[in-house]
């Protein structure tokens, strides 16, 4: 295709071709096979018979250049001077030679203190928001939830032990952005939000207004100054009016609460795409180990891990065995707020005599 | 918990008894490697000690604002801290997105200058990468934030997308490094970045718009449910089948296991197995690649390969999760013309959105709104039934065909129904 012509500042994306492993530039879209050597480790095939060994590492995403140069380092001796992060943060190395891949994992280990896995039927390596550490909406943070679940679930990482692959995410704000995946957990708030009259004037009015989903927000005056006033029995508590104007503050280090969703996924497979929904709800934001959410996310993973058959996710794992061997098998209360609501809710109820008595 | 014995943290500004406690553990502590970094740059000790200080209080102390590289409007996420007074290196501390290579690949060169600019303008700290796809550099204040912005341009890199605008796109490895990608992925994000280049630095939309990009159904970019426009690895036509290879895998595993594993996990019931062979009815294969996952040496994607174009995913913010569904059920993308396909495509979709769509309306919730029909129609794609689940179930429906015109009576559309002459109705009985 001839080449986009950019304006004078505009560098676009970088070229990968000068960014990949020679053996990548060399079998690019001639790749034939690939073979799982162990946990972590893959060997891919190319037509004409090279072999390109990848070694997948965890690491933590926040990075100082310390670390950085580490990587760079590792790479440099190991794999020709090039790398790859995963879409879910793992690093990967990729190298030709076979007998340098235990030199490598030893560099990895002992070098970076990252562990190696988060290939095939594993738990790889948790998507994660910016949470307290840079974001100006978060109700809990993000890598250190990551950092404390991950610690937990490390065998889960280093071993492939699950009928398919478990994809975790976690979200700091209502707006979900670690989005959806076979385990989730977000924050929820449980009351309206707080208005901060005499701050409205850094905010659009007619915005905060417009963005209610519930139309819950109205424009009113207070001490002869423009502002918006908020029907409580309307509001969802979803804080999009708290991400248009900081003056409506949602959050409350008092009520907030987390909780787990189960059964997203995005892969095309079988079913195909699938939404997450609501397993366990009202569990403590309680840094910095927040114990109660790993308890709970080793529950559900205990219960997959035992039920499902291979390749089913936690979703179809579910939908096979129905939400209420689910709730059995997991122990978890099934309870009015798991029932939909909103316009597309009857969807959800069970609209045929189909039961498992 | 204990330490790491070869921890270095011993800046005595820090204090930080909770955040300590996530340095313990076998995970990599982003912890540990920051207190590390704070002998460097002090700015991160009032980093991890405002931290400290969310963890203590669960509360939150960064504001959000505006702030704008000559030239760009967008790429800085500007952050500035509401305990600036205690600590004044907080002030102003934002976050330069930078577009990262197609595929998060890098040489050591490249992401070693990319550490370089960001500690010598900023705090130094790199995150790879967010969920927006993009590389974040942490820890700039406004005057180093235009500095840095300066020396990454120089040296080839460029800023990311942020607020209404295109997004940095993301991709998988693709056919770098994987069998199954139906298409150069990395290729394709490249093109569309720098073609669209304009759209990212300078936001003009309704709100964001994100392109992700899969070569295949397995959806390693998280494109599905995680960008208003997936694109997404397929082909026409048979799959490929080795049939030694599926004896061989029969053999090795046995028939049960196929059957278990294979035959009855098809969504579409299109294979079956005869002796050692699999048969595959290509005609009702919907390219879910689940057989391939499970038998990767025996099958494979079929050899005329191209794109699903889908549209639509969002998260749950305002009108609830909105899921992708198919916009364009098969599309070549090898030569200049394809290409031009695409671009002219995603020109008309964002016209008609944007002509018509609400502030901070997605694409998604758009056509939620105005209905697919009539995006279609807007943009001039042809209805296709591979874009539906279903036909409606609601038989309340603007016929334009059929309706008997406007009030004043003017009848704007023929033929009608019921204005037909009688033989014709005869003729057809």
């Amino acid at each position: 295709m001839s080449a986009t012509k950019l304006a004078q500042r505009d560098q676009g994306a970088p070229d990968y071709t000068k960014c990949l492993h020679p053996a990548m530039v060399k079998n690019y879209g001639k790749w034939m096979e690939h073979e799982r050597i162990r946990p972590g480790v893959l060997v891919y095939t190319a037509e004409n018979g090279d072999k390109l060994y990848t070694v997948r590492a965890g690491s933590p995403r926040t990075m100082s250049p310390i670390t950085i140069r580490k990587i760079c380092d590792i790479a440099d001796r190991y794999c020709e001077g090039f790398l790859r992060f995963s879409t879910r943060t793992n690093v990967e190395f990729s190298l030709t030679k076979k007998e340098d891949i235990e030199p490598l994992i030893a560099a990895i280990e002992t070098e970076l203190g990252f562990p190696i896995g988060g290939t095939g039927a594993s738990i790889s390596n948790i998507a994660h928001t910016q949470g307290w550490l840079h974001c100006n909406l978060p109700a809990t943070d993000a890598a250190g939830a990551v950092k404390a679940l991950m610690d937990d679930l490390i065998d889960e990482f280093e071993n492939e032990n699950f009928p398919n692959r478990v994809k975790i995410s976690t979200s700091c704000c209502q707006i979900n952005c670690g989005r959806h995946s076979d385990i989730a957990i977000i924050v929820q708030h449980h009351h309206a939000p707080r208005i901060n009259h005499n701050n409205m004037q850094i905010c659009e009015l007619p915005k905060v207004v417009a963005i209610c989903p519930a139309a819950a927000i109205r424009p009113s005056v207070v001490d002869g100054n423009p502002t918006v006033e908020v029907v409580a029995e309307k509001c969802m508590y979803c804080g999009a009016c708290h991400g248009q104007c900081p003056s409506m503050e949602i959050r409350d280090a008092d009520t907030d609460s987390l909780s787990i969703w189960v059964g997203g996924k995005g892969a095309n497979t079988r079913g195909g795409p699938s939404l997450m929904k609501l397993a366990v709800w009202g569990l403590p934001n309680n840094p910095p180990r927040w114990p109660e959410v790993s308890e709970a996310v080793r529950t559900i993973l205990a219960a997959y891990r035992e039920g499902a058959k291979d390749w089913e996710r936690v979703g179809e794992w579910i939908e096979r065995i129905g939400w209420q061997r689910f709730f059995e098998k997991t122990g978890f209360p099934f309870t009015k707020y798991h029932i939909e609501d909103g316009p597309n809710a009857m969807w959800t109820y069970n609209r045929s005599t189909h039961v498992r008595i | 918990m204990a330490k790491k014995e070869d921890d270095k943290g011993t800046n005595p500004g820090l204090n930080t008894p909770l955040l300590d406690q996530l340095e313990g553990g076998p995970w990599p502590s982003f912890v540990s490697d920051l207190k590390q970094w704070s002998e460097t740059k002090p700015q991160v000790a009032q980093l991890l000690n405002q931290l400290e200080e969310s963890y203590e209080n669960r509360w939150n102390y960064w504001t959000g604002t505006v702030l704008n590289v000559s030239g760009y409007g967008g790429g800085v996420i500007a952050r500035l801290s509401d305990k600036a007074e205690k600590y004044p290196d907080l002030a102003e501390f934002h976050t330069i997105r930078v577009i990262p290579p197609p595929g998060f690949v890098y040489s050591t060169e490249r992401l070693r200058n990319l550490a370089d600019i960001c500690e010598k303008h900023g705090a130094g700290i790199l995150q790879l990468h967010g969920l927006t796809g993009d590389a974040l550099a942490l820890g700039f204040d406004n005057e180093s934030t235009f500095a840095a912005a300066e020396e990454l341009m120089a040296n080839g890199w460029d800023l990311g997308g942020s607020g209404a605008a295109l997004r940095s796109l993301q991709c998988c490895v693709g056919q770098a490094r994987c069998e199954m990608a139906c298409f150069d992925t990395m290729k394709t994000t490249r093109f569309l970045t720098n073609h669209y280049i304009d759209f990212l630095h300078r936001p003009e939309f309704m709100y964001k718009f994100k392109i992700k990009i899969s070569g295949c159904a397995n959806d390693c970019a998280n494109a599905m449910i995680g960008s208003d426009m997936p694109i997404m690895g397929t082909w026409r036509g048979p799959m490929q089948i080795d049939q030694e290879k599926v004896a061989e895998y029969i053999e090795e595993k046995g028939i049960e296991h196929v059957i278990d594993n294979v035959i009855t996990r098809c969504p579409t019931r299109c294979i079956s197995v005869k002796g050692k062979q699999l048969l595959v009815d290509d005609e009702n294969c919907v390219r879910c690649m689940h057989c391939i996952n499970v038998m990767h040496k025996a099958l494979k994607p079929g050899k005329d390969q191209g794109v699903t174009i889908c549209l639509g995913a969002k998260r749950t913010l305002k009108i609830g999760d909105t899921m992708s569904s198919v916009i364009v059920p098969f599309l070549k993308l090898d030569s200049e013309k394809d290409f031009e396909n695409l671009t002219d495509l995603i020109d008309r979709m964002w016209e008609f959105w944007n002509d018509n769509g609400m502030d901070h309306e997605r694409i998604g919730e758009f056509i939620a709104r105005v209905g697919l029909g009539t995006f279609l129609e807007g943009c001039g794609i042809e209805p296709d039934p591979r874009m539906v689940q279903s036909t409606r179930t609601s038989p309340y429906i603007n016929f334009e065909e059929l309706a008997p015109g406007n009030f004043e009576g003017e009848r704007t559309q023929q033929p009608k129904a019921w204005n037909r002459e009688p033989e014709t109705r005869e003729s057809t009985s």
